[in-house]
């Protein structure tokens, strides 16, 4: 009795098969190779007296060949399988009539474009939603001041503004003492070092870090949003809310967005001055500009115009950080994976929405002159 | 079809944490081919003795014996965990065909047939493989986890409390269909519940823990005439009268 299995026709022209050995999983590659070699038609009766072992996967592939039969013609029949295998035969019987799987074909190319299009419009109906449910229960709050979460947004207040000071301020810090090394290196090239602090000063106060921060902030709160918003909805805390007649957009969204509006541009404000900070050190102990040169020539470089450019942009940013985090986490389904999927996809969304803005930010300001 | 060899030996098995002792010098055995039903109170050390059989937990002392089976290799032991366990990345399908396609190198169209078959076994549709975890209902989602258990055709089968979270008729077409498939296939099943129906309907022995020990095992009638305190609580209090009176 041998476990090798085996399939070979009858040689007393009956024209039947017979089977041998473990017809199981652990042999299934040979099994395959045994299925595909035998005859395509089979019409005799299959022998299963050798068999040794029967799973499943062995029923199903003598099934398989049992059904190979001509269209129309009767399906093979077993002879001599042990009794303990009639029931496995019997059940396989009854399994797969509905045709071959339903694997999926790969979706040609112009399918996933105009799914990318459909996701691009449902998420801008998603954002420009979540922007008026924020107005409608700012609204509200407006009406009745009483209702507004003052202690949720103070709460988050604490958690973006207040705990993320350290972190913002040593990389805008870096950032401000970086842009001041490369502009010193390559300006003395032809004598104009000193202009640096112009670039420093310009460049920090209207653009990086501003820009810097709120790219910061996207990675940090924004996924912080989502996350949070997402764990609740699948755990169904936002359908408990609605339940309990609560609008979970004045609940746990407004006072998120409120933190972010406030906190971005005092982050705003503390990353500006850092970066200079960290560029004045530089220009001080690596290019030799004494601290008080620094600030003077700081003085006439930049205007109150520079930093209000900065720090208006911020307030829009935070709004656009927030509305996004808040629609994507509210997108969130039952599983783990689509909480990590929606939490890449909110950074991802805010970070570049946030460059986009800015962008529209520099042109709208060139243009009335700011 | 209860055989007189032995699946599953455990011997004065220990296992605690800390200074909690859970099972304490259990002994047990459980016959080839039979539907083995472990009762005992919540938090009492029914799914630690499970888990400790199935190597999650480690033991303190005792032993643990799979006479049956070649050798104690996870192939031949599927496990139903009692929220199903399903992968939420994979569809279902590729739940069921995930075991398969570690154990052996199938064909792409034999894995599908094989996913789809086994869907069909416990009572699914081939379509039905398309969804993710996500998307099933409790009783689905129960079949999905019975049909990878099933995946490798193991020769052991552990069930946690397979029919909590489903509506009575649910319940009951999951009991037939183990019982179904148990007959059909010739495992042995290991299984933790609370249903006193099930215990009737599919068990055709009862283990009762109590204290950490087996405080009584053998089939229900013989069980129910036991004289230990907590299982007199548990199968004449007033929820198992209300069952037995309406049976």
């Amino acid at each position: 009795m041998t476990d090798e299995p085996s399939l070979i026709t009858s040689e007393q022209g009956s024209n039947a098969l017979l089977a041998r050995g473990a017809w199981t999983v652990a042999n299934v590659e040979l099994l395959e190779r045994l299925c595909m070699h035998a005859s395509p038609k089979q019409e005799g009766p299959i022998d299963l007296s050798g068999v040794t072992a029967l799973d499943t996967v062995g029923a199903w592939l003598f099934e398989k060949l049992a059904r190979s039969g001509a269209a129309g013609a009767p399906e093979a029949i077993f002879v001599g399988a042990s009794p303990s295998y009639t029931g496995l035969l019997r059940e396989v019987r009854e399994l797969n009539k509905s045709g071959p799987g339903t694997r999926r074909r790969e979706r040609p190319f112009v399918d996933r474009l105009t799914k990318m299009a459909r996701d691009l419009a449902a998420d801008s109906a998603a954002f420009m939603h979540m922007l008026g449910a924020v107005s409608i229960a700012l609204g509200g709050v407006l009406r009745r001041p009483t209702s507004f979460r003052l202690t949720s947004t103070v709460y988050q207040l604490g958690r973006v503004g207040w705990q993320a000071i350290p972190i913002m301020a040593l990389i805008t810090f870096l950032i401000g003492a970086i842009i001041a090394q490369q502009g010193i290196f390559h300006f003395r090239k032809f004598g104009a070092d000193s202009y640096v602090v112009d670039m420093v000063g310009i460049l920090v106060l209207r653009e990086i870090g501003v820009l810097i921060v709120a790219i910061m902030v996207a990675g940090r709160s924004g996924s912080a949003y989502t996350a949070e918003l997402g764990s609740m909805k699948m755990r169904e805390e936002i359908d408990a809310l609605s339940t309990m007649g609560l609008d979970p957009v004045s609940v746990l969204i407004l006072p998120r967005v409120l933190a972010l509006i406030v906190a971005l541009p005092i982050l705003a404000f503390l990353g500006s001055m850092a970066a200079l900070y960290g560029g004045g050190l530089v220009a001080w102990l690596y290019g030799g500009m004494s601290p008080a040169i620094f600030i003077a020539r700081l003085r006439d470089a930049v205007s109150v115009t520079h930093f209000e450019v900065g720090i208006l942009k911020a307030p829009f940013m935070a709004l656009v950080i927030g509305l996004v985090a808040a629609c994507e986490g509210l997108k969130v389904k039952g599983s783990a994976e689509s909480l990590g999927q929606q939490t890449t996809a909110s950074v991802v969304k805010s970070i570049f929405l946030v460059i986009v803005l800015d962008g529209l930010f520099a042109v709208f300001f060139a243009s009335i002159g700011m | 079809m209860t055989g007189d060899r032995i699946a599953i030996q455990v011997e004065d098995l220990v296992v605690g944490f800390g200074d909690h002792v859970v099972i304490n010098g259990l002994s047990l055995d459980v016959r080839e081919g039979e539907i083995l039903g472990l009762v005992g109170a919540s938090g009492g050390g029914k799914s630690v003795l499970l888990r400790t059989l199935i190597g999650l937990l480690p033991k303190r002392g005792g032993r643990i014996g799979f006479p049956a089976s070649v050798n104690g290799e996870a192939a031949s032991r599927g496990v139903l965990f009692q929220q199903g366990a399903l992968f939420s990345a994979l569809n279902s399908r590729q739940n069921v065909q995930f075991p398969l396609r570690e154990a052996a190198h199938l064909s792409p169209a034999l894995l599908d047939e094989i996913a789809n078959a086994k869907l069909e076994m416990v009572g699914l549709t081939a379509h039905d493989g398309d969804k993710f975890p996500a998307e099933l209902s409790g009783g689905m989602t129960k079949r999905v986890a019975l049909a990878r258990a099933l995946a490798l055709d193991p020769a052991l089968l552990f069930l946690d409390e397979p029919t909590s979270g489903l509506d009575p008729i649910a319940a009951g077409e999951f009991d037939s269909l183990i019982k179904t498939l148990q007959q059909t296939l010739g495992f042995t099943v290991f299984m933790i519940t609370h249903d006193l129906n099930t215990l009737a309907a599919v068990c055709d022995r009862v283990a009762a823990l109590a204290d950490g020990r087996i405080a009584a095992l053998g089939p229900l009638p013989e069980v129910l005439k036991s004289d230990h305190p907590w299982v007199r609580a548990y199968f004449h209090g007033a929820r198992a009268q209300m069952l037995h009176l309406g049976a």
